[in-house]
């Protein structure tokens, strides 16, 4: 059974429908890519999972069980946890404290503590008590990413964590994927950019204007391929 | 040189009572972005419950005090989940009017039930009691229990946001509610809570109102208004501030006073809007909006 299977997903803001129709499995342990232009509906569709856009119950099943239409705050203690775009810290809380409030639904302690995000990004404990926007733009995004994990989530939902960031900063950030699926968690990761999302997928999804034009094992995609389900003919 | 001293020592601790007053409505303002025009009938609200409980059960003061802080945080709770966070969002007129129809549907509720008689809390002697200072002045015992319990309120205000889980979660909120709810947060809930806090904070404002002066149900508004200035003058960035903003408008009001009893309440609005005029964020403004 897959962890996370939409069947069908559409989601609308207002008049606009963003995404028609989106048929889409995850499975425990796997790592998946969604890449597609900007307005595909990559974003909109990881903002339709973890509840901030209300679904049809049935069109999202995770863990065999409907949450199209749960609330945010209930999809999280069921084990989605999201890092979001722009990365959207708390400007007035310290990095310790966006780590923390991270954990907010957790009951009992899991994997993922404080320690253990501090091991996973050490300069992160060196700039534990500075507010979290004060930091650079890729320390920021592994708070971002550690926020998220605090939740010891099952499956772990990364919008554009590399937009805006330098190379060698992407590659510090990618290289704590490896050990963030050694704690378990499958990942969702959309990427424009599409060589570093083929690199380190077991899947891809290709979106092109709320639709999913192209998937498979990246390996199987042709270039070509790619080339018409990211911009189409 | 003894009688300057003397207006400005009990401008402080007046000031004190206003620091109470308003934080409640800081907190409001700082977690929710509500301005909750009610919050002065609320107090008023709060000094007729400690007052009902105290002749309905036969206990002292200080007792129906403690018993009116539990249902108070309730009183809250279920007005903000049963009311305030149905019309909590993006338009902040709406929340605004509705507040000021609790306004005067608490007014009025008041007048009808308790009528429009002044009313006093009473306790054995504490309120005429007094501290001899130097040179012949004294200090009220009253005014001094009303100062240690602002400064009280907000130290433990300042641990319930800075030192516990509660607290991270109120700050997360109030940057961003949208995000916070990615947390796991449920937004309204902690709003359910904040309202609980303040109204608890109302009670204890409430104790010091009645035992200082005599409350009838129309004084509301004007609680409201020391309240509003107090904080606005303390800009929104510490509670500390708002203890502050209190204490200019106290010593304000009493050397205005004390020049001519007119000017009291005069004093009070001149010296708020001086402050607004110099820092319009006032003193302690946020860091971050």
């Amino acid at each position: 059974m897959a962890l996370l299977e939409t069947r069908g997903l559409t989601a609308r803001y207002g008049d606009f429908k963003a995404l028609f129709g989106v048929d889409f499995t995850i499975e425990a342990g796997e790592t998946v890519a969604i890449i597609g232009a900007n307005g595909a509906g990559k974003s909109t569709f990881l903002r339709a999972i973890c509840g901030l856009l209300a679904s049809a119950p049935e069109s999202i099943r995770f863990d065999g069980e409907a949450i199209g239409g749960v609330s945010p705050a209930r999809i999280v203690r069921r084990g989605i946890a999201m890092a979001p775009e722009g990365r959207k810290l708390f400007p007035s809380l310290s990095v310790e404290e966006n780590l923390s409030v991270g954990a907010w639904s957790q009951k009992t302690p899991g994997y993922w503590t404080l320690r253990s995000v501090y091991e996973l990004f050490p300069m992160l404990w060196e700039r534990r008590l500075s507010p979290a926007t004060a930091l650079s733009g890729g320390q920021q995004q592994m708070v971002t990413i550690g926020r998220a994990l605090m939740s010891n989530p099952r499956l772990l939902l990364c919008d554009e964590i590399s937009l805006g960031l330098a190379p060698i900063v992407i590659r510090d950030i990618y290289a704590a994927l490896p050990r963030i699926k050694q704690g378990g968690v499958s990942l969702v990761i959309v990427e424009q950019d599409i060589a570093q999302a083929m690199a380190v997928a077991d899947r891809v999804y290709c979106f092109q204007e709320g639709r999913v034009t192209l998937s498979g094992a990246p390996a199987a995609l042709s270039r070509d391929a790619i080339h018409e389900a990211y911009f189409g003919h | 040189m003894t009688a300057i001293f003397d207006t400005i020592l009990q401008g402080v601790l007046l000031g004190g009572l206003y620091a109470l007053f308003a934080a409640g409505l800081a907190l409001i303002f700082g977690v929710m972005r509500l301005v909750n025009l009610a919050h002065g009938d609320l107090i008023v609200l709060a000094a007729y419950l400690i007052l009902l409980i105290a002749n309905a059960l036969h206990l002292g003061i200080i007792l129906s005090f403690l018993i009116a802080l539990p249902l108070m945080f309730a009183a809250g709770y279920v007005l903000q989940a049963g009311l305030l966070n149905r019309v909590i969002g993006n338009d902040i007129l709406v929340p605004l009017l509705t507040t000021f129809g609790l306004s005067i549907i608490l007014q009025n509720a008041m007048l009808t039930g308790f009528s429009a008689d002044s009313r006093r809390l009473t306790t054995d002697g504490i309120e005429t009691a007094s501290l001899p200072l130097f040179n012949g002045m004294a200090i009220g015992i009253m005014p001094l229990l009303t100062f240690a319990a602002a400064v009280g309120v907000i130290v433990a205000l300042n641990q319930l946001f800075y030192r516990t889980a509660l607290g991270r979660a109120f700050r997360a909120v109030s940057d961003d509610p949208v995000t916070a709810r990615l947390m796991g947060i449920d937004d309204k809930q902690l709003f359910a809570i904040a309202m609980g806090v303040a109204l608890t904070v109302c009670t204890i404002a409430a104790l010091f109102l009645g035992l200082r002066a005599n409350f009838d149900p129309t004084i509301g508004p004007g609680r409201l208004i020391f309240a509003f200035e107090a904080v606005i003058i303390g800009g929104l960035g510490s509670l500390w501030g708002t203890l502050a903003g209190g204490v200019i408008l106290g010593v304000a009001q009493t050397i205005g006073a004390s020049i001519n009893p007119e000017w009291q309440l005069l004093a009070g609005h001149l010296a708020f809007l001086v402050v607004l005029a110099v820092a319009p964020r006032g003193l302690f403004p946020r860091a971050v909006d």
